[in-house]
């Protein structure tokens, strides 16, 4: 039995350490870990409570990313609750095993603190990694701060080892801005987290000598695309499983999340689309913005990026005329990913926005209120002229002269 | 809302002193905020760590800061950084010096333009004497609490025990030790 950990109702915790304790909260079996700036918190806890006694579980060493994500296949397919942590690099020598995890429908839970990719080499947030996992048929779910880096850890189980589900879930959560931001945080009791939880539930496990199970068996064109739909249409159907998984939360805490998290949209005649810790500093500017310049300003952000809720947005968005949608990733000679894919939202509504891509805070180069500000009001300027005003791709915060690619040839 | 500002070396502190600071803060129902920008993230590297505190919950994530305490831990970085950076006509400086704030100022002109918001604290020595090496974080708590009137001092120091409660009753009372010389020596 593992020993009861002392927790205040208020502790002030950075986004590690609040991931870390969700992961001893759920009493997670086994992590397999290769620590890595700025996630080795994460890991490096758990190993400490195990070490500590504070959890029934055991850490695996391994030599690389790779090997960690094998090591939590492995375990998981054996039938444990399983987790990990990575960042960046990590992320990419995880990536071929991630879609492992996900085809053999095994419900890890990976926390990913977002950190650039090199090169050049770089320690700080930006989403290069979390949009290298979008098509690998995880769930991937956005904290915005430290507590939400929390709460979300704790629902990933929920939602990844519910029965209709059995998939992975990604919990993502900013390097350095919100991993290493101790900010106030409201833990529930262990008994209460451990309770909404609840006891890990096997499903083919490898161990059950009983019932012998292949994993990872192949399939040629005869087999292959059929287990691919269903990979898709099971992380679609997902969708209300979040949702009630979310709901749960909301009631036994307060804090209520959606897949689409909408903030001031009521009146709104001009959005911005962010990801990340970035949202909250679009609200301040925002709030700002409409008491003293009277722009009727919201902001919108995925809180699931995968699934991600193409029909949620497309509402949420529905009565603005302009929008800027943000990407925190090099987009390597083309429109911003999350941009294309918020533009589709919107292509399906009656409204057509006028919609703009920024590129911004690569490497962890700070977003600030200022310029938060300064996006907002050029959407007012484009909804004011009833067409775009600048280029449609523009970057944020670069040095150096102005860069922007492509003209609008619509009003 | 206060922001404050502390520089430091990388392995002096600063960032467990921020976070000691938000510990305490909490507890009196304030919402607090603390990060660090490391620098090349080598022991003995200049870098910044930084507080917020307000009423209501802090959602603001940028770095950029209009400090109303510049916490400086390390004596050289008064002389090698650029301490009064971004600052407010209301900014207060607490400078961990073996100088007197006269022969401080006398050598840095920026600061003698601000000399009634100047205090000094020989963080160093206080730690040395007490903690036994030099860990300047907790003193410069100790004189933060007397310069931003923020709290009593028995009510931190008691707060701070229970920070600090994981550690032997010899490292809690000589950080106690540290603050409160701090406390009264700043000036």
């Amino acid at each position: 039995m593992a020993k009861k950990y002392d927790i205040n109702e208020v502790e002030v915790w950075d986004g590690n350490y609040a991931a870390s304790q969700a992961l001893r909260q759920a009493q997670v079996d086994v992590v397999a870990a290769y620590p890595i700036t700025p996630s080795t918190p994460v890991v490096e806890n758990y190993g400490n409570y195990v070490a500590n006694g504070y959890i029934d579980g055991e850490y695996v060493m391994v030599e690389s990313e790779h090997a960690a994500m094998s090591g939590c296949i492995g375990a998981a397919a054996s039938g444990g609750r399983v987790a990990t942590a990575t960042s960046s690099q990590g992320f990419a020598l995880m990536a071929e095993v991630l879609y492992q995890a996900s085809g053999m429908r095994l419900p890890i839970v990976l926390v990913v603190v977002n950190r650039a990719l090199a090169s050049p080499l770089n320690v700080r947030g930006d989403h290069a990694d979390m949009y290298l996992g979008r098509d690998s048929g995880w769930i991937q779910i956005d904290a915005f701060n430290a507590e939400e880096a929390y709460d979300l850890t704790l629902c990933a189980f929920r939602i990844g080892e519910h029965m209709s589900v059995r998939l992975p879930v990604m919990v993502h959560q900013d390097g350095f801005i919100t991993s290493h931001t101790a900010q106030n945080i409201h833990p529930l009791s262990d008994e209460a987290a451990y309770k909404f939880v609840g006891d890990y539930k096997g499903v083919d496990d490898m161990l059950d000598f009983s019932k012998p199970v292949t994993y990872g068996a192949q399939t040629e064109e005869d087999w292959h695309f059929e287990h691919k739909a269903k990979q898709h249409k099971a992380l679609m159907d997902s969708r209300t499983v979040i949702d009630g998984v979310f709901a749960e939360y909301g009631k036994l805490t307060g804090r209520n999340y959606k897949r689409v998290e909408s903030y001031m949209m009521e009146d709104a005649e001009v959005a911005v689309v962010g990801l990340g810790s970035t949202v909250e500093t679009l609200r301040v500017a925002a709030k700002q913005l409409r008491e003293e310049e009277g722009i009727k300003v919201g902001i919108v952000a995925p809180r699931c990026f995968r699934p991600f809720a193409f029909d949620e947005m497309a509402d949420a968005l529905s009565g603005v005329k302009a929008i800027a949608v943000l990407d925190r990733s090099s987009p390597g000679g083309a429109m911003g990913a999350f941009f294309n894919e918020v533009s589709a939202a919107v292509l399906s509504s009656a409204n057509r926005p006028l919609v703009t891509n920024f590129i911004y805070g690569l490497g962890g180069r700070d977003f600030s209120i200022q310029e938060a500000k300064r996006i907002i009001r050029e959407q007012k300027a484009h909804a004011d002229a009833g067409h775009i005003t600048t280029q449609i791709q523009q970057f944020s915060g670069l040095r150096g002269p102005k860069l922007g690619f492509f003209e609008a040839k619509r009003s | 809302m206060v922001e404050i500002r502390w520089h430091s070396r990388a392995g002096q502190g600063a960032v467990t002193g921020a976070k000691g600071l938000g510990d305490v803060v909490s507890t009196t129902g304030k919402q607090v905020q603390a990060f660090a920008l490391y620098g090349s993230a080598k022991r003995g590297a200049a870098m910044r760590a930084y507080n917020r505190i307000d009423d209501e919950q802090i959602i603001n994530h940028e770095k950029f800061m209009l400090p109303d305490y510049v916490l400086v831990i390390d004596p050289a970085l008064a002389f090698s950084d650029n301490i009064v950076e971004n600052d407010k006509e209301t900014t207060k400086y607490i400078i961990t010096t073996h100088l007197s704030k006269e022969e401080l100022m006398s050598q840095l002109p920026e600061l003698k333009e601000r000399e009634e918001r100047v205090y000094v604290v020989d963080c160093i020595k206080i730690s040395i004497d007490t903690i036994g090496r030099s860990v300047p974080n907790a003193p410069m708590l100790g004189a933060f609490v007397k310069i931003s009137g923020m709290f009593e001092l028995d009510y931190f120091l008691d707060r701070m025990k229970k920070v600090l409660s994981k550690f032997p009753q010899k490292i809690i009372d000589s950080n106690m030790d540290a603050i409160t010389i701090a406390y009264n020596e700043v000036k």
